[in-house]
């Protein structure tokens, strides 16, 4: 193949135009004549029995059509899953209960449901729905809750849900090698997704009793789970799913569909329900909080010699995916370097906090945050540069993980990324005012693409070249705006040789596209672009080997350009592609493809001592900041950012570029200004008036680097960049905080409280 | 509760429509109208998706009272493109890579295009000072900036 025609290229995507006008349509944009409104009854409590629940007012109520307590529910209580189809075993599985029943175990659990002829009447149903509680003491600190005689917070007689574990070497052995050890705890709080639409959707029954679903959503393979709930056969349950603005994880567990569907179902009318922003922050999953607890020993010259981590995460309310993302940290925990001797022990621990469960990273920028905070440490301790400490330990390509021995059989890019960004903040920002401090700090990382193999992943894609050489696509794909869907018209677009507006793609519903698995892992680039293009490459094959016979000529020396077959690139010498099409029809050679990519298979490890190959391949970046501090108001101001990342190959140049920066901003939110405040389980930051995220005055001056190894397990080498993006920066920020003030904050968000505080540690301690 | 007579244009169009005193303009636009492309985001004026220009001025539709928009002008992201021809600052938005899940996109685009009416040559902190009531979880707000920067002597003063 010649070279790139539409890979590679800065494109404008697929979806952009129906979104700069308007057009598209997501969940909350559609309705249907007669539908109903929803409502849902929200628990006040984070912890308490339900003694009773009174409807009696609220159905006399005129207008309203439908009220669904626990009683109403055929099987209120199921099993979590997540798109997956393979057994994986009881660790991963946790209770799904669709509402409250005996007891509320999270402030803002779901009592009830209200379908009712007007939005109005619905909430005022649910001012008539009476409930009565009794309060119960609750745990909200997952250490307490690991206590022995702790309040339990679920029914299996302990709160912890998952355990793990993995290392290498003698770690006793190792530390007593060690020249310098440093010891320290670090913190991470609740984060919100906060993408800017809320959780939402439509259903309806269709003319043959179908329940059709259509919502935002980055798991359609919920399907199922929707149907076991009521108690109707898979196949009587279809996903719509629409473009989402935006996910991170927040819609990756079930959201509104389970409720539509039951009021759908019990009033056999469409009926519509959205979130507020309320009500989002605070029914839907947080960020895991991790308490982390590092021990590193080193040689005076900053080569590592042992690592021990402790990590504790905070469950909240529900297991939904905290085992999932503690095992992603338990593997990420040691960070892209080789350490001889590691030991790395985790749990995650229920509590009556609102549960937690994806976000951007999922595992990852927590233990980040703590081994390259210690790094940092390590590197002031020893006197040696930051960059250096990281050059003389980091991975490279042959070597294994230092937690699970994975061996990295594609490129890593280290240290070269860390070399590039570090280089690239240039000439450091003068500052003459006393009061402002200038710092750099650097970080690196890794994170996974793709789901862990034990999960036998797979994704199925379908690509059909119509007669008048236009293309259609069937996938699964959901996209919650990273670019998903248009990635796989470039993809066929590329193979085919036809203007991306020739690309016709239907995507993420369960009844008409194949599914493509989940938007979720980092996964859909190097999944369904696999499934794609194998799908393409196999029509593709077709076609030139028609023309081929059509001309006479050997098929290799026969490429497909602007929808043309030309021999040998010479523009003078080729056939239409619509007359090889044409031929391939009247043949009767089959011009549509159904192909799916299956990710490399393993066995579910033993989960206290995980070993080998866990997930397909790994992302490799590195982020070097430049801040200001005020050191009499603690404010910092981040000057340069410089976030450079081994993506393999650029699809699309434009779209990697748009998830390195905005994962930038997202991660440095977490670091200096987001958390979801919880005080003994009740949310306190409900609102963006409290939970605030970066606006366009706090984003510094942003530069991306892309490395393109073309290492990946992805189309043309490609790796997956979504969450990884997001993953690095905290440390990079908290480091140069340090480089500039000499305080070292271990608990995020870096506050201008905790800066000063730390800073006026002699006053405050008085 | 009784209804109040109100007759604004929108997008070019004149409507005359019934309202109650407490309906807002954002339900107006998105239930009655159907022009979906305004967007909820939190309801209380914090994130700009339901960003509208009301005389050519950015509004909250979501704090805006239907009422008061009686006799006034409105565009809404619908209203921007002449038919088939995009308005430059969609075609920056396009080019620039500056959409991404898209639903802060109509918000955006409408505050973008009320600031280089105001000030034609606005400097990059200019533009981001102004974009500031206008959230977006996604991109970071640099491939914003630099389409709106891009856009700048590019839009007509009309």
């Amino acid at each position: 193949m010649s070279e790139f025609k539409i890979v590679g290229k800065p494109i404008p995507r697929h979806d952009a135009w129906s979104k700069v006008t308007g057009d598209l349509k997501y969940a909350d944009d559609f309705s249907l004549p007669g539908m109903l409104f929803a409502k849902v009854l929200r628990s006040k409590y984070p912890a308490a029995k339900i003694i009773s629940i009174n409807i009696h007012k609220a159905e006399q109520l005129k207008g309203v059509q439908a009220i669904l307590t626990a009683k109403d529910v055929l099987h209120n209580e199921t099993v979590t899953k997540f798109g997956q189809s393979t057994e994986v075993g009881k660790g991963f599985e946790g209770l799904y209960r669709v509402l409250a029943d005996k007891e509320v175990r999270f402030m803002g659990e779901a009592v009830a449901l209200v379908a009712a002829d007007t939005e109005e009447i619905a909430e005022e149903a649910l001012d008539l729905i009476v409930v009565e509680y009794e309060p119960l003491p609750g745990v909200f600190d997952p250490v307490e809750a690991m206590k022995p005689g702790a309040y339990l917070v679920g029914e299996n007689g302990t709160n912890i849900i998952g355990e793990f574990g993995c290392g290498q070497g003698d770690i006793e052995k190792g530390f007593a090698k060690a020249e310098v050890i440093i010891k320290d705890t670090y913190k991470v709080p609740f984060v919100d997704h906060a993408y800017l639409e809320t959780e939402g959707g439509i259903a309806w029954i269709d003319d043959y009793g179908v329940i059709n679903i259509r919502v935002g959503s980055q798991v359609i393979e919920h399907f199922r789970d929707v149907a076991d709930v009521l108690g109707l056969p898979h196949n009587k349950v279809r996903y719509i799913g629409t473009m989402m603005g935006g996910g991170f994880g927040g819609k990756e567990d079930i959201t509104v569909e389970t409720y539509l569907a039951l009021l759908t179902w019990k009033t056999k009318k469409p009926v519509r329900l959205v979130y507020t922003r309320e009500e989002s922050i605070l029914s839907h999953s947080k960020r895991h909080p991790f308490i982390m607890k590092y021990k590193v020993g080193a040689k005076k010259d900053g080569k590592l010699v042992a690592l021990d981590a402790e990590l504790v995460a905070d469950a909240g309310a529900y297991p939904y995916l905290s085992p999932w993302v503690t095992l992603y940290a338990t593997v990420n925990a040691a960070g892209p370097y080789c350490i001889p001797n590691v030991r790395v022990k985790s749990c995650c621990v229920l509590t009556n906090n609102t549960f937690t469960s994806a976000n951007r990273g999922f595992g990852a920028p927590q233990p980040n945050f703590a081994y390259e905070s210690i790094m940092d440490e390590l590197s002031h301790k020893l006197n040696v540069d930051s960059l250096e400490i990281r050059r003389i330990n980091c991975l490279t390509t042959g070597k294994a993980l230092s937690t699970t021995g994975q061996v990295f059989k594609t490129h890593v890019a280290l240290p070269e990324v860390a070399e590039k960004a570090w280089a690239a903040l240039g000439e450091p920002v003068e500052c003459k005012e006393e009061n402002r401090k200038i710092g750099r700090g650097l970080a690196i990382g890794l994170m996974s693409y793709g789901r862990m193999t034990f999960l036998h992943d797979s994704s199925r894609s379908y690509v059909r070249l119509e007669s008048d050489g236009s293309v259609l696509i069937r996938s699964g794909i959901p996209d919650l705006g990273g670019g998903q869907v248009s990635l796989l018209c470039q993809i066929v677009a590329e193979e085919l040789g036809i203007p991306m507006s020739r690309i016709k793609i239907y995507y993420s519903d369960t009844a008409l596209t194949p599914l493509a698995g989940t938007t979720t892992a980092t996964r859909q680039t190097y999944m369904s672009g696999n499934a794609t293009l194998k799908a393409a490459r196999e029509i593709r094959k077709r076609v030139i080997n028609k023309a081929a016979e059509m001309l006479n000529v050997n098929p290799e020396k026969l490429d497909i350009i602007n929808e043309k077959i030309l021999v040998n690139y010479d523009q003078s010498k080729y056939l239409p592609l619509v007359k090889v099409i044409k031929a391939c029809n009247t043949a009767g050679i089959e011009l549509f493809c159904e192909a799916q990519f299956n990710a490399p298979f393993t066995i579910t490890p033993d989960l206290l001592n995980i070993r080998g190959m866990t997930f397909p391949d790994f992302t490799f970046g590195a982020q070097a900041v430049e801040v200001a501090v005020d050191t009499e108001t603690g404010q910092i101001e981040v000057l340069k950012l410089v976030t450079c990342y081994d993506v393999g190959k650029a699809i699309n140049p434009l779209s990697v570029e748009g998830q390195m920066e905005g994962g930038s901003i997202y991660g440095m939110g977490y670091a200096l200004i987001e958390e979801v405040i919880m005080e003994k389980g009740i949310t306190m930051t409900p609102s963006f008036a409290e939970y605030i995220i970066p606006t366009a005055v706090d984003v510094p001056d942003v530069k991306a680097i892309l490395v393109e190894s073309g290492g990946g397990l992805g189309p043309y080498g490609a790796k997956g960049i979504g969450e990884p993006s997001c993953s690095i920066i905290a440390p990079a920020i908290l480091n140069a905080i340090y480089d500039a003030v000499g305080v070292r904050i271990k608990s995020l968000p870096a506050s201008p409280e905790k800066i000063i505080r730390a800073l006026k540690k002699d006053y405050f301690e008085k | 509760m009784k209804k109040i007579e109100i007759e604004f244009t929108i997008n070019g169009k004149k409507r005359r429509l019934s309202v109650k005193p407490n309906d807002l303009l954002i339900n107006i636009i998105r239930n009655d109208l159907f022009l979906t492309g305004s967007k909820y985001g939190c309801g209380i004026g914090e994130c700009g998706a339901c960003t509208v220009l009301l005389n050519g001025e950015p509004v909250l539709s979501c704090l805006t009272l239907a009422a008061t928009v009686d006799g006034k002008e409105i565009t809404t992201i619908e209203g921007l493109a002449i038919g088939d021809e995009l308005h430059p600052m969609q075609k920056a938005f396009l080019k620039n890579g500056a959409v991404q899940c898209g639903f802060c996109t109509p918000g955006m685009i409408l505050t973008a295009t009320a600031l280089l009416k105001e000030n034609p040559n606005s400097t990059e902190d200019e533009i981001r000072d102004y974009m500031r009531g206008n959230l977006c979880r996604c991109t970071g707000y640099i491939q914003i900036v630099k389409a709106i920067k891009s856009c700048e002597n590019n839009l007509e003063t009309s």
